[in-house]
């Protein structure tokens, strides 16, 4: 994940506090989105950035997330999104992040 | 989940970018305090 | 009046001793102000031989050896299953060594910015000899070389970078200014090997297409470097010291930017100034991106596998007007991301593929072939980064199912089909679809394909001034002329 990003994430959760925070992500290659997702809750695996041991604990979702997409309006979805969904399984996509979260949820 | 939270965004060029979540959100009532979009290549 | 695509070359440059300069691997080694030795340690033992890189099978699709879709029927990981014997030249170009390339370095360097040692300079000097293009006027500019005392002092005082081959320091590479980061030495040295790559990748042109450099009018390079200095950042131009170093003293031209999109822009503005009867014969030319190289190292030594970004890509390409033989550009059917245009991939994709096609009213089946960004996914999985043109096949047939051209169970053979997997180095440009374009060549003069539609996309957000994505793609048709 981009060190410059890590930086910015890591000030706005201290800023405003884990509790009140989210992220999204859009990796189209869930391996790799599931190593964004272990930076930004355990730090960063590849102990080069700013996230380097730093345990955020942020929640983490994708937007691909079937529990995320009931919340947005179909329509929007469908436009920005609807593509994507149709090449990735959005199942696993929801059990990986459900794993993720329930691992690294402090 | 997503109404009234601070929602970081971290999009795909070759996935959902940025800016595409961002309408997502948006449309969902979230509060966008971060957004970018990487290009793994 | 119809523009084709009269050649092209491609090459390919394998630069172990520069892997420690690619973007990535330069700031990790350099994080603190000493090099850190274990990680360069680390690094050299999982560099390839040449004969490594020369065998590997992505690498003889990209001069042209192998057709990409055989990739299909070798096993992965292709590293372990070389081409034997590895074939160092290629119906498209060549692959060439390491020690081989410090000449046209060299040669390329109008600024002594390079020293070389008399050694390594007398060892180099004897292979150029024997080998073709660079002719004597060119190999003078070797010189005699530079005492290794007195390279070492410019290394030593911190003005110079050292340039290594098989672990030792044969020379260096100096900054031109004291304070402007734009000629500091490590960005005069990204310029100064896409200068020598893309000329090397030019006069392999020069030679497939039998036309001498005099006949050149105009030269587009769309390569990533952005040459200039602290008062104009970028505004350089790469095309004019190409076009010098392989005497075309009758072309001008200029850079093209639009990231890793930029050949595609460049063929369109190529094949419109031809079309608009401005230029004869213009030269595309991209030259290979040192940033880029080992930039997915730490991905590859996780994997305990050898660092595949270790070879810069060089391409070029001869636009002409119609000459009833050669492929046709369809300048009819030129496809944009407009600023106006959402940045979620069916926009993208929508703008890319289907509005050009409706333009002239074909459909997505009536491509017989799809190039997108050819990135070499055994390079990219294993840092996480997926698989980009598998990605953006699947979302091409998956509009083919948004259009009802296809059902959902025909996905997978459209991929297959329309497809190809990735085969190139994953230096931003040289990707960018336009590595398909000899094979596409190839392909229709057998009669196998009627056409093929490039697309390639480009990341605009990354130099921060707009969130707004790019891209841009072009049909390519067999001339129907009766010439043929």
């Amino acid at each position: 994940m981009d060190l410059e990003s890590q930086a910015q994430i890591k000030k706005i959760a201290d800023d405003l506090g884990k509790d009140s925070v989210m992220v999204i992500l859009g990796a189209s290659d869930i391996e790799g989105a599931e190593i964004a997702a272990e930076t930004l809750t355990v730090g960063d695996p590849s102990f080069a950035g700013p996230l380097a041991g730093v345990s955020l604990r942020l929640p983490v979702y994708h937007i691909l997330e079937p529990d995320l997409k009931s919340e947005i309006p179909d329509d929007v979805y469908e436009q920005q999104v609807g593509i994507v969904s149709m090449i990735v399984d959005t199942e696993e996509v929801a059990n990986k992040f459900k794993a993720i979260r329930a691992q690294f949820d402090g | 989940m997503i109404k009234g939270k601070n929602i970081i965004i971290v999009g795909e060029r070759d996935g959902v970018p940025g800016p595409a979540i961002a309408a997502c959100v948006m449309a969902a009532g979230g509060n966008i305090v971060f957004m970018t979009t990487e290009c793994f290549v | 009046m119809a523009v084709v695509v009269k050649d092209c070359s491609y090459v390919l440059i394998h630069i172990p001793s520069f892997v420690r300069y690619g973007s990535k691997p330069f700031r990790d080694i350099y994080l603190n102000s000493i090099p850190n030795e274990q990680l360069l340690a680390k690094i050299y033992q999982h560099t390839r031989s040449y004969d490594e890189a020369a065998g590997y099978p992505p690498n003889q699709v990209f001069i042209g050896n192998l057709h990409p879709d055989e990739l299909n029927n070798i096993k992965q990981p292709w590293y372990e299953n070389p081409v034997s014997p590895p074939e160092r030249k290629g119906l498209f170009g060549e692959i060439l060594p390491e020690d081989e390339f410090y000449a046209w370095i060299k040669i390329a360097d109008d600024f002594d910015l390079v020293w070389l040692t008399p050694e390594f300079t007398d060892k180099i000097r004897e292979i150029t000899l024997k080998r073709p293009f660079l002719v004597n006027e060119d190999i003078q500019k070797l010189g005699t070389g530079v005492s290794p005392d007195k390279i070492m002092s410019k290394i030593e005082d911190g003005s110079a970078l050292p340039l290594y081959f098989g672990g030792l320091i044969i020379g260096s590479l100096r900054r031109d200014h004291d304070a402007d980061d734009s000629l500091k030495a490590h960005v005069l040295m990204e310029n100064l090997l896409a200068k020598a790559s893309g000329a090397f990748a030019m006069y392999h042109l020069f030679r497939r297409s039998g036309i001498t450099s005099d006949k050149i009018d105009f030269i587009l390079n769309c390569s990533e470097e952005a040459v200039g200095d602290r008062y104009n950042r970028g505004g350089g131009s790469l095309s004019k010291a190409i076009g010098e170093m392989c005497h075309c003293v009758n072309a001008s031209g200029h850079d093209i930017k639009a990231f890793c999109a930029a050949p595609i822009h460049a063929i369109i503005d190529a094949a419109s100034l031809v079309s608009a009867g401005v230029f004869e014969r213009v030269v595309v030319v991209g030259g290979g991106c040192l940033a880029k190289i080992g930039m997915k190292y730490t991905g590859h030594l996780k994997h305990n596998m050898p660092i595949l970004e270790d070879v810069l890509g060089g391409f070029a390409f001869l636009i002409e007007k119609d000459d009833g033989l050669s492929p046709v550009i369809r300048l009819d059917c030129v496809g944009k991301h407009a600023i106006g245009a959402a940045s979620s991939q069916q926009e993208i994709m929508t703008s890319l593929v289907l509005k050009p096609l409706n333009k002239i009213d074909a459909k997505m089946l009536d491509i017989d072939k799809y190039a997108t960004e050819m990135h070499n996914p055994e390079v990219t999985l294993p840092a996480g980064s997926g698989n980009t043109p598998l990605t953006n096949y699947k979302i091409m047939a998956s509009l083919a199912v948004l259009q009802k051209e296809i059902d959902k169970g025909q996905m997978n053979t459209f991929v297959k089909e329309k497809g190809m997997p990735g085969f190139s180095p994953t230096q931003g440009h040289i990707p960018a679809a336009v590595p398909f374009l000899g094979h596409a060549i190839e392909a229709m003069k057998r009669g196998e394909i009627r056409n093929t539609m490039f697309v390639a996309k480009g990341s605009l957000f990354l130099g921060r001034m707009s969130q707004l994505s790019d891209g841009m793609s072009f049909l390519l048709e067999k001339n129907h002329s009766n010439r043929q």
